[in-house]
């Protein structure tokens, strides 16, 4: 078994809070393969947004890291001196964030901003790094690349300024692009087009994607494999086709079922949507056992008392239920 | 603890002036004005006057006592004036905007240019000297702050949905401002209010300081230091304790201010929970 | 037609920006002519993307912007240049996109349902008291609970009551102004439950402002589609989603992530590059741009909205292209 690009073994994350220290991720493991695209689909506060900051080395109090592994090509990088996780971090993982304009930073061109990472990591010269930025924009497919590398980030609209994001993230051909909510500021019609951009170009460059977001749909439609999280665990991870086709965890039915799909209703009229009762659970109040025992149709008494294991499926994937079906 | 050590502490300090001011006419051992006694002129502190006598033989702890009365009475009334027209114009430009709102900014802005001391001083200069003067004086100079909070409060409070939702249940412009903005600045209403209350109560020392606020023989303790410079080498005790007496008062103030800011802060109540 | 809800004829709304002395003044045009009807009991479902104007579309409705040009009438009245406010809100009222910044933190619920009821001459306590019961529980939320802060709810359980305050005086149309869309995914199926089975009970009217289809498709009965402040389409759900002319309608639905992946022929109808500003929309058809069918008439001519069948309208040069 060849090793994979990132895997991320038992990761457990703590946040501290009234001077008490709470789980806000525990038990999260997976890996990613090279070239491979991976989504991490959950609402806000089930934990995937830090885990994702894990990775990059960046969390900051109250969060830590409490335990657990993360290793990139087998080694493992979640205890690097804040030094070495800095060549790391550009060179072989990149991030880009949900809104842009905080990323950037205002008061620089953006074509600088984009040619600092080939002086940073390939030390480049400042000429030929601008004209390097210059190509980067075009195949970000920026229009007229040779005047926007002299734009500053306020100039640019919304979908512009994703694009420089991605042209940055992308300058040094990473290993490993971490998107968290990459296209949720903006329109539909935009985010469609940004969202194939990213694909084309990681495909291109081979270059592995963890993209991290709400809309499960989105991200079935992108990554090959999909792990679902709720309340800081993951609960379900399958191929991306099989999860909507035939989703174990009764959260991912739950979730599947409540979303009024497109043309749904041309074809089956319109029903009542499937509610899942209850609310998200806080993260200094999860409940015991499973942690969606409280808002769960199948739940026994087993699930208010133990945590579920995770199981592996017969086609590669896993859930984390005591009555998965 | 909830609040934190500034709100206890700065509680704490301006309770005991409170406390001392009301309960002056109980606590004191002389009359601060009458007990005069040429007899015991500038005694330093001992057991029988424990914070001495001034010139005149008075007690200068009951002095104080009495003091702390009329130094808090300056800093409330004046403060509640400052808020009051401070609020009233910021509200209103903020909600309304428009030619009212650069009207109110212009006026408040001038105020911000012109020392409220000097303002102060030349309202004294016309009105001259007392306590309703002083009040006056103080209560109109100072409200450019409140003003500016209130305006700014107001300008982002009045785009949130439930100011909308309130308008379009229609209620009135005056309704609005009076049950769904000014309850939602409140917090740091109070903050600036009793910031400012320490500066009062520094002014009207400046002022009594310069003989333009309380007439002697009443006792404040911007008077007493006044009265006090002379002898400040050969008998400090005349100095040393109005001066303390400010000093802890404004500071406790202060750090009530602070210590509200913390917990009226809705951020800091949102990182809380 | 006289049995109109509401009807918006050539409704347009410019807003002066900038200054006279840094570039000039120019007008936004967030709304430029839009003509609508909406029937009692009927869904509206208003979509597009930002800077279409459906906000401000909005707001002009509730009487809180002035019409540049065009006419609102609510039930036939015109509303003229100063509208009764009291008379609108018992009409039309809104229920906001987000839950946390629509409700005022200082206001207990029952103090959030029952000020309205006694500002429209509700004196009656008893009444007042058995009214707000009663909306809180029509909304799912435990009348106990009516002495407790907005704090104290999670945020679906907020947007319950930013639904009840919308109903308490019992207005005949509600605009949902994205009315999910704040909301945790797993909570969302609840709220868009409860829309629907209130319209029913009630016998409202709803215009559902919304950029997500899939709920658009769910809860309207027609269709407006709106791109930088003109209505590009509008039809029954059915022609809509079925059978969209507009080359627009047809990119946002092709934008729609379709995790079955049987979209792999709808690439060629996805809209290219960004949405251009208010401020300076395309001459001609403001989409042109961005469109895949554009031809040289495009950037000249604004085209019209006009119908391809019964009810169904379209502003496209090319509307009878199909597919």
């Amino acid at each position: 078994m060849t090793t994979p690009l990132l895997e991320v073994r038992d990761l457990r994350i703590a946040l501290d809070a009234g001077g008490r220290s709470h789980d806000a991720v525990g038990n999260v493991s997976f890996s990613i393969g090279r070239g491979e695209t991976f989504g991490l689909v959950g609402e806000s506060g089930c934990g995937k947004s830090i885990t994702a900051l894990s990775i990059m080395g960046l969390l900051r109090s109250p969060l830590s890291l409490a335990g657990g592994a993360i290793a990139l090509d087998g080694r493992e990088i979640q205890d690097l001196p804040a030094a070495d996780m800095r060549r790391l971090r550009g060179k072989r993982i990149a991030m880009i964030f949900q809104e842009p304009m905080t990323a950037l930073n205002p008061l620089s061109p953006v074509g600088r901003q984009i040619a600092e990472m080939f002086v940073l990591h390939e030390r480049a010269s400042w000429k030929e790094a601008w004209e390097r930025a210059e190509d980067a924009l075009r195949q970000v497919r920026v229009p007229s690349p040779e005047r926007r590398v002299h734009d500053y980030p306020h100039q640019l609209s919304g979908g512009m300024r994703q694009r420089v994001m991605i042209a940055i993230a992308l300058a040094c051909g990473p290993d490993l692009l971490v998107a968290d909510e990459p296209t949720t500021a903006l329109d539909v019609t935009v985010q469609a087009e940004i969202v194939d951009l990213m694909a084309e170009l990681c495909a291109a460059k081979g270059t592995a994607v963890l993209m991290i977001s709400h809309d499960l749909g989105l991200v079935a439609n992108m990554c090959e494999r999909v792990a679902v999280m709720y309340a800081g665990r993951i609960v379900e991870s399958q191929a991306a086709d099989a999860i909507f086709a035939h989703p174990r965890h009764p959260y991912t039915q739950g979730l599947i079922g409540s979303l009024p799909l497109l043309s749904a209703r041309s074809r089956h009229g319109r029903q009542k949507l499937r509610e899942i009762s209850g609310v998200v659970p806080s993260i200094v109040a999860y409940p015991p056992g499973c942690r969606f025992n409280p808002r769960c149709p199948a739940m026994t008494d087993i699930c208010a008392r133990d945590v579920p294991m995770a199981e592996s499926l017969p086609d590669g994937g896993l859930v984390r239920c005591h009555h998965h079906g | 603890m909830k609040g934190g050590t500034s709100l206890w502490v700065g509680g704490g300090l301006v309770g005991l002036a409170v406390l001392v001011g009301v309960l002056a006419p109980w606590i004191h051992l002389t009359d601060p004005v009458l007990a005069a006694n040429l007899m015991n002129a500038e005694i330093p502190p001992g057991r029988e006057f424990p914070f001495g006598t001034d010139a005149q033989g008075r007690d200068i702890y009951s002095r104080i006592v009495h003091g702390a009365r009329i130094s808090l009475t300056v800093g409330v009334i004046s403060q509640i004036a400052n808020t009051l027209i401070g609020v009233t114009l910021g509200l209103t430009a903020g909600y309304w905007g428009g030619w009212w709102d650069d009207l109110v900014s212009g006026l408040t802005n001038l105020m911000l240019a012109i020392p409220s001391l000097i303002f102060a001083l030349a309202i004294m200069a016309i009105l001259g000297p007392g306590l309703t003067s002083l009040l006056i004086a103080l209560g109109l100079t100072s409200w450019s702050y409140s003003c500016r909070i209130a305006r700014a409060q107001a300008l982002s409070l009045k785009s949130q949905g439930y100011v909308q939702a309130a308008r379009i249940l229609g209620y009135g412009d005056l309704r609005i401002m009076f049950t769904q903005l000014l309850p939602n600045m409140l917090g740091p209403l109070i903050v600036i209010a009793t910031l400012g209350m320490g500066g009062a109560i520094l002014a009207e020392a400046t002022l009594s300081f310069l003989g333009l606020g309380i007439r002697p023989p009443y006792p404040s303790w911007g008077s007493m230091l006044s009265e006090a410079r002379d002898q400040i080498t050969t008998a400090p005790w005349l100095s040393v304790f109005p001066g303390l007496a400010i000093f802890f008062t404004v500071l406790g103030l202060n750090l009530l201010g602070d210590g509200l800011r913390d917990i009226l802060d809705p951020q800091s109540v949102a990182r809380r929970t | 037609m006289a049995d109109a809800l509401l009807e918006l004829d050539d409704l347009a709304v410019h807003y002066q920006v900038g200054s006279r002395f840094q570039g000039g003044v120019k007008a936004l045009k967030a709304v430029d002519g839009i003509t609508l009807d909406v029937k009692p009991g009927e869904c509206l479902g208003l979509v597009g993307e930002s800077g279409c104007g459906k906000s401000t579309l909005a707001l002009a409705i509730m009487g809180l912007v002035a019409p540049t040009r065009g006419v609102i009438r609510l039930e036939g009245r015109a509303l003229g240049a100063r509208p009764d406010r009291m008379e609108t809100a018992r009409t039309v009222q809104m229920v906001f996109q987000d839950p946390y910044a629509s409700l005022n933190p200082r206001q207990t619920v029952r103090r959030t349902l029952a000020d309205p009821l006694r500002l429209h001459g509700v004196g009656d306590k008893a009444e007042i008291e058995a009214r707000v019961a009663d909306m809180m529980a029509r909304v799912g939320l435990r009348p106990e609970h009516a002495d407790r802060y907005p704090h104290e709810f999670s945020g679906g359980q907020r947007q319950r009551i930013g639904i009840a305050r919308a109903l308490i005086l019992r207005p005949k149309l509600v605009i949902c102004d994205e009315p999910v869309s704040a909301l945790d995914v797993s909570i969302r199926a609840q709220i868009i439950n409860l829309l629907m089975e209130l319209k029913d009970e009630l016998g409202l009217a709803y215009i559902v402002i919304s950029h997500d289809l899939g709920v658009v498709e769910h809860v309207s009965d027609r269709v407006a589609v709106m791109y930088l402040g003109r209505i590009v389409e509008r039809g029954g759900w059915r022609e809509i989603f079925e059978n969209p002319r507009h080359p627009y309608t047809r990119a946002l639905i092709a934008a729609i992530p379709d995790p079955f992946r049987r979209s792999a022929a709808t690439a060629d109808r996805k809209a290219r590059g960004e949405i251009a500003s208010a401020l300076d929309p395309p001459p001609g058809c403001h989409f042109h741009p961005r469109c895949p069918l554009r031809a040289d008439v495009c950037a000249t001519q604004a085209p019209a909205l006009e119908p391809i069948a019964d009810g169904h309208l379209a502003a496209c040069h090319f509307r009878d292209r199909t597919g």
